[in-house]
Parts: structure tokens; C-alpha cells; sequence
């Protein structure tokens, strides 16, 4: 173990010279349009720092309106992942130790969500779960519950869509650590979810929390999905992107406020990842 | 199910002397291998292990039969893909027979899951739990069998401290050295009250100076262990040192079983040969005389018919540049070198012609025989040096 990381420390400052002077050297078809996304991806952030409305910030930030998207946000982005951790880990688990037939298919499945438009999501789910929907209307028959245009739908909604991030990222740490490990678990006495659960999810917790910050900041920006299925109304379904979205139309400085907020938790949630992704590879 | 386990355990506070008992079996082993825990029938005359392991992957086939009495260290010696581990990881549960019959103190475990066997493994690379203490690795088996925490956590300080490991019971595994790492799984797998020890490769992870002394201490802890003990390895020291009797795999079949004092003097097949270093032959005996099947006859002092094995040392070669004058043209074969290297402090000449064979040599017979890969030399072996068994 100590090998690879002696091996680093040599070659660090070896291979830093040459990689500048690669740097440098950087022919022009690729280093123009390089630097063009570069300005192309931060402008728009910029932009938005630039333009933010300073002065009436913390009445814009303290209005009730504000508060009440905020925390709806957050509470329904936890409690998706929250369902998504509950269910998307033992699917995570299914796909990586386990061999049944179609298991490919499953996985395609599972990651269609992923490229999805949000909207069509939506749909679906009102299609499913909806008043008249495949299951939806079951659910209202038989035990009166009606999903859509509640905060339970944004729920359902922002697990639908940030769910699949969370199996993907689970599984892939699943496939990379060890099963042996829960072999050893097994002569030891455990049974496999005694094993499961005592040694390979200590071993993937990096992974299950990565995966978790994933699907939470994907839940907490969802849009489409959640418009279409649950709404926009304030207090029960209006959350923080409804809210932009709504403010930029009648109250432009307020939506600058608003995307200054979901900016603010963007940042801090890649600096919470910061070790993992940003200094890894 | 682990609910039940935690409540019959706490009623049941007598299993407190588990630790001192553990570490006094330990200690006196005599006094220990009388009154074995196991489960199982009491039966004397089905103790032990008794199995016949057939597993069928693709077209390699495992068919093995192993018996071993409570006490008893046997050791899988093969060459690698000849299925070993694999008999290994069916003896634990972790692959399925294909069919044959495994018993353990006379109850039938072909059908019990790993979790439930009375098996305790000690992995290749020891596979501590890298989240987890030592202590707490080797309380992992107490607590799935149904001990409270603290139980546990007794019972393994016990091991440890039985392991001379005391000091490091809060250590993290990648923080313990290869031979301590190895006794914590040994520990560990020992926690469970295994009647059946298995221990693949125990040795392999070690580097060859830690190696002598972890391989001193596995020893006495193997004598010790009142069960039955299987080891898989592909050194034949490892083996001999360890095991009490030897079971030669090849290609899934065994090819020749015994002490490993048989096994060194009467190998029968190349590979065990090789391993024990001895040149040997199959031939047809005729009284002193054997026809080798590779062609030229070799005389030797036992007097036997049928097929037989000749074997020779190669120290027991001698080679001369010319045809010798004054030796009897008995064992006297014409040969040419086909590759030297060092071996130890000799020289070891790969000799093939009229019959293949392996010579030892001091560097300077090699410098004076002016010996060169394609130089023709004749080999010769004195009768009182071979050893010839029926086959």
C-alpha cells in the first residue's frame, strides 16, 4: 500500500515539468475552443453574481415565500433521498451481486430515468400514479390516498428522478469492492444480509454517501418532473426551481435571489464532495 | 433468528467461562482435545471429517476424498488449477457439490449454508474486515453465532491475548504486519469453535523472512487445535511442516496421499517428484533390473517385478566428459546438457537424451566439466542410489 503512494511522491515532481510545458505548447484548434467552454460554463454564474440585487438581498431572502420554497426544498430533496438510500441500495445491491435473467435489461432500465426528460417523468407518473392512473387509481379506491399535487408527489417525483443516480454510483462501488469480504462474513456465522449489512455497507459508505449527495442535489434542483406531477402550489409543492421560475416572471430580482440561494447549496455541496471528485483521479 | 440467538445466550451466562475455557483449551491442548463443543453425535467412530468432494465447473472436474480424524492437520498440496481451493471452498459451503457426500462429526453438511457450518476459514489474504478492530474482526464470529456484544468482545480479547496480540486489539488491519494480520485471522476463524479448520494458502501473503517464524508459530497453533485441520498450499515445505499427512491434488483427482515422509520418499507422479526433488521413472521390473519406459534400463538394489517406480536424487548423478573407463557400464547413460542454473549452492544441469534427468553439481565439477548448454556429457548413478517401489 505504501508502494503506489512512494511511486507518487517521485514521480510527482517529475511529471509536472513536462505537463506545464505540454500546457503552453497546446496547439490552437484545441486550446480556443477549450478555453471558450470554459467562459461558456462560468459566464452564466457570473453573470448571475453580477446582476444579483445586493442591496434588497436579505429582504428578498427573508420574505415568507422565500422560507416556505426553501424549506420545502429541502425537506422533500431529504426525504427523496431518504426513499431513494431505502430502496435504491438493495436494488444497487441486486444488480451488482446477484445474476438473474435480464439483469442487463434491468440495469438499462433503472438509468433511463437518467436521460429522461424530466417532463415526460412527470407524465408518466401521472399516469401511473394519478387519480385515474394504473395504480393511482387503486390507491384512491382502496385506501384513499391521492398522490399527485401533494408534497408526497414532489417526493415521488424528485425520488423518481434522482433515484437512478443513486443506484448507479452505489452500484458501481459495489462492483469494485471486494466479495470475498462477504464470503469471509458468511463462514463467519452471517447470514448475507447480516454480512450486507455489518461489512460491505461499512465498506461502501463513501460510495452510498457520494451517491446520496448526488441524487439529494439532483432532487433539490428538480423541476420538470415535479411541475407536472405535483404542481406549483405555494407551501405544499412550490419549490425553490418552481419558485425561480415563477419570480421570473413577475419578479425578476427575486428569481436572481432565489437562483443565488440554489447556487450557494450547489457550491456546497461540491465542496463537500471536494476529496472525492475534485482531488481524486 | 439473531433476536433468539442474543436471548439464549444472555440466559445462558455460563458461556462467561468461554473465554478462560478457550484460552485453557489453548494452553493444554491434551486436556482440551478430550471434550470437544462441536455439535454433532458423539459418536467416536464418526468423528472427524469424512468427504467425498465432486464439483463440476465447465470442463474441470473436482473429485476428491478426504477423511481426517479430530486432531488431525492434512494439507492439499497441488500445483495451481488443480483445484484445491476449490475443494476448500466446497469443504466452507461457498461452492456447491455437484454431487459426493461431506460429514462432519457424523452430521451430513451438504445441504447446510456456510453461515451455519461448523467450519472456520483463514483466507489466502486473511480478508480481515478493514473497517473493523482486530478485536472486534475476531468478535464478528461470537456475535453472528448468537453472543451479546461484550460476550464477544471477551471472547475474542481471550483469543488475541492466546495469539500474544493483547497489545493490538484496537489496531485496524492495514495497520497490522503480514505474520500478526495472519494470526488475527487465525483467531478469528478459531472464535467460532470450528470443528473443521481450513486455511488456504496460509502462508503465501508472508515475505520469506517472516514466513519461517509465522510458519514456527502456525505450527504450534495447529497441534494444538483439537479439530480437524485442512490447509491448501503449494509449497511443499509449508506442507510438510505443517500437516500432519499430505494429499497430492492434480488436474481435481489425488494422485498419492500420506505422511510427508511417504510422500518424500515414494513420489509417484513428476510433479510430486519435482517438488521433492528426486529424478523419476516408470518402468517394469525384472528382479534388479528395471526397463524404464523411457527406454534405457536402470539397475537397482531392490529386488521386484511389475511396474515399479525408480527415483534418484540428482546429487546422486555423477557426469564425466568422456565415456568413463573403469565404471561398469550399469546406469551409465549417454546425455546432453539442455539448460544449467544455480540451485542453492550447486549447480543444476537439465540433462536430456538417452534418459532426462536432473544432475547436481558443485560449481567447480561444472568449470572443470567445461559444462555448456549442448555440451554432451555421460551421466551415471550408482545402484545403492536409486530406489525403486512397486507402482
Amino acid at each position: 500500500m505504501t508502494a503506489p503512494g512512494r511511486y507518487g511522491a517521485a514521480a510527482g515532481p517529475r511529471t509536472d515539468g513536462p505537463r506545464r510545458r505540454r500546457a503552453r505548447g497546446a496547439p490552437l484548434p484545441l486550446l480556443v475552443p477549450g478555453v471558450a467552454a470554459l467562459v461558456f460554463l462560468l459566464l452564466p454564474l457570473l453573470a448571475l453574481l453580477v446582476r444579483a440585487p445586493w442591496g434588497s438581498l436579505p429582504d428578498q431572502l427573508t420574505s415568507v415565500e422565500v422560507w416556505q420554497a426553501l424549506r420545502l426544498s429541502l425537506v422533500t430533496a431529504t426525504a427523496a433521498t431518504g426513499v431513494s438510500l431505502v430502496l435504491g441500495v438493495p436494488l444497487a445491491w441486486l444488480l451488482a451481486r446477484t445474476d438473474f435473467p435480464g439483469r442487463g435489461v434491468v440495469r438499462a432500465l433503472v438509468t433511463l430515468p437518467l436521460v429522461l426528460p424530466p417532463v415526460v417523468g412527470g407524465v408518466a407518473l401521472l399516469l401511473a400514479l394519478g387519480r385515474n392512473g394504473v395504480v393511482g387509481r387503486w390507491l384512491d379506491a382502496w385506501f384513499g390516498i391521492t398522490l399527485p399535487f401533494t408534497t408526497a408527489g414532489v417526493v415521488i417525483a424528485e425520488a423518481f428522478v434522482a433515484m437512478p443516480f443513486l443506484v448507479i454510483s452505489v452500484e458501481g462501488t459495489l462492483r469494485a469492492a471486494d466479495p470475498r469480504f462477504e464470503e469471509a462474513a458468511t463462514t463467519l456465522g452471517a447470514s448475507r444480509f447480516t454480512a450486507f449489512r455489518r461489512v460491505t455497507l461499512p465498506l461502501i459508505a463513501p460510495g452510498v454517501a457520494a451517491g446520496a449527495v448526488l441524487a439529494w442535489a439532483r432532487a433539490l434542483g428538480e423541476f420538470g418532473a415535479t411541475i407536472t406531477f405535483a404542481g406549483n402550489f405555494p407551501g405544499r409543492t412550490r419549490t425553490m426551481p418552481l419558485a425561480v421560475y415563477l419570480a421570473l416572471q413577475n419578479d425578476p430580482e427575486a428569481a436572481v435571489s432565489l437562483s443565488l440561494v440554489l447556487l450557494a447549496v450547489s457550491i456546497a455541496v461540491l465542496a463537500g464532495l471536494r476529496d472525492r471528485w475534485l482531488t481524486g483521479t | 433468528m439473531r433476536k433468539a440467538g442474543g436471548a439464549r445466550v444472555e440466559g445462558e451466562v455460563v458461556t462467561g467461562a468461554g473465554p478462560a475455557r478457550v484460552a485453557a483449551a489453548g494452553r493444554a491442548p491434551v486436556a482440551g482435545s478430550g471434550a470437544p463443543v462441536g455439535t454433532g453425535p458423539k459418536t467416536v467412530g464418526e468423528q472427524g471429517l469424512d468427504a467425498r468432494l465432486i464439483v463440476g465447473r465447465g470442463d474441470f472436474r473436482l473429485d476428491v476424498a478426504l477423511a481426517a480424524a479430530p486432531g488431525e492437520v492434512i494439507a492439499l498440496l497441488g500445483p495451481n488449477g488443480a483445484g484445491k481451493t476449490t475443494a476448500l471452498r466446497a469443504l466452507a459451503g461457498l461452492l456447491p457439490l455437484t454431487g459426493g457426500h461431506l460429514r462432519l462429526d457424523g452430521a451430513s453438511l451438504e445441504h447446510t449454508p456456510p453461515e451455519s457450518r461448523p467450519v472456520g476459514v483463514v483466507f489466502q489474504d486473511y480478508l480481515l474486515f478493514p473497517h473493523l478492530s482486530a478485536l472486534d474482526n475476531v468478535a464478528f464470529g461470537p456475535r453472528c453465532r448468537g453472543a451479546g456484544k461484550a460476550e464477544a468482545r471477551a471472547q475474542a480479547a481471550a483469543w488475541l491475548e492466546h495469539m500474544g496480540l493483547a497489545g493490538h486489539a484496537g489496531t485496524k488491519p492495514r495497520r497490522l504486519s503480514g505474520g500478526q494480520a495472519q494470526r488475527v485471522a487465525l483467531a478469528r476463524a478459531l472464535a467460532t469453535r470450528p470443528r473443521l479448520l481450513l486455511l488456504d494458502e496460509p502462508l503465501a501473503a508472508l515475505d520469506a523472512r517472516t514466513r519461517l517464524e509465522v510458519r514456527a508459530r502456525l505450527r504450534r497453533h495447529l497441534a494444538e487445535f483439537e479439530a480437524v485441520a485442512v490447509l491448501v498450499t503449494h509449497d511443499p515445505l509449508d506442507a510438510m511442516v505443517l500437516a500432519d499427512r499430505l494429499v497430492v491434488v492434480e488436474h481435481g483427482h489425488v494422485v498419492q496421499q500420506g505422511t510427508p515422509a511417504e510422500i518424500a520418499r515414494r513420489p509417484r507422479t513428476d510433479y510430486i517428484a519435482r517438488l521433492v526433488g528426486l529424478n523419476l521413472y516408470r518402468g517394469q521390473a525384472g528382479g534388479h533390473t528395471v526397463r524404464l519406459d523411457a527406454g534405457p534400463s536402470v539397475t537397482t538394489t531392490e529386488d521386484l517385478s511389475g511396474p515399479v517406480f525408480v527415483a534418484f536424487p540428482p546429487a546422486a548423478v555423477t557426469l564425466f566428459r568422456d565415456r568413463p573407463t573403469g565404471a561398469s557400464a550399469r546406469n551409465l547413460w549417454r546425455c546432453e546438457v539442455a539448460g544449467l542454473e544455480t540451485h542453492g549452492d550447486q549447480i543444476r544441469a537439465d540433462l536430456t537424451g538417452e534418459l532426462p534427468l536432473a544432475a547436481d553439481l558443485t560449481t567447480v565439477a561444472a568449470a572443470e566439466l567445461g559444462l555448456h548448454p549442448g555440451a554432451s556429457v555421460w551421466a551415471t548413478v550408482k545402484a545403492t542410489q536409486t530406489h525403486a517401489y512397486p507402482a
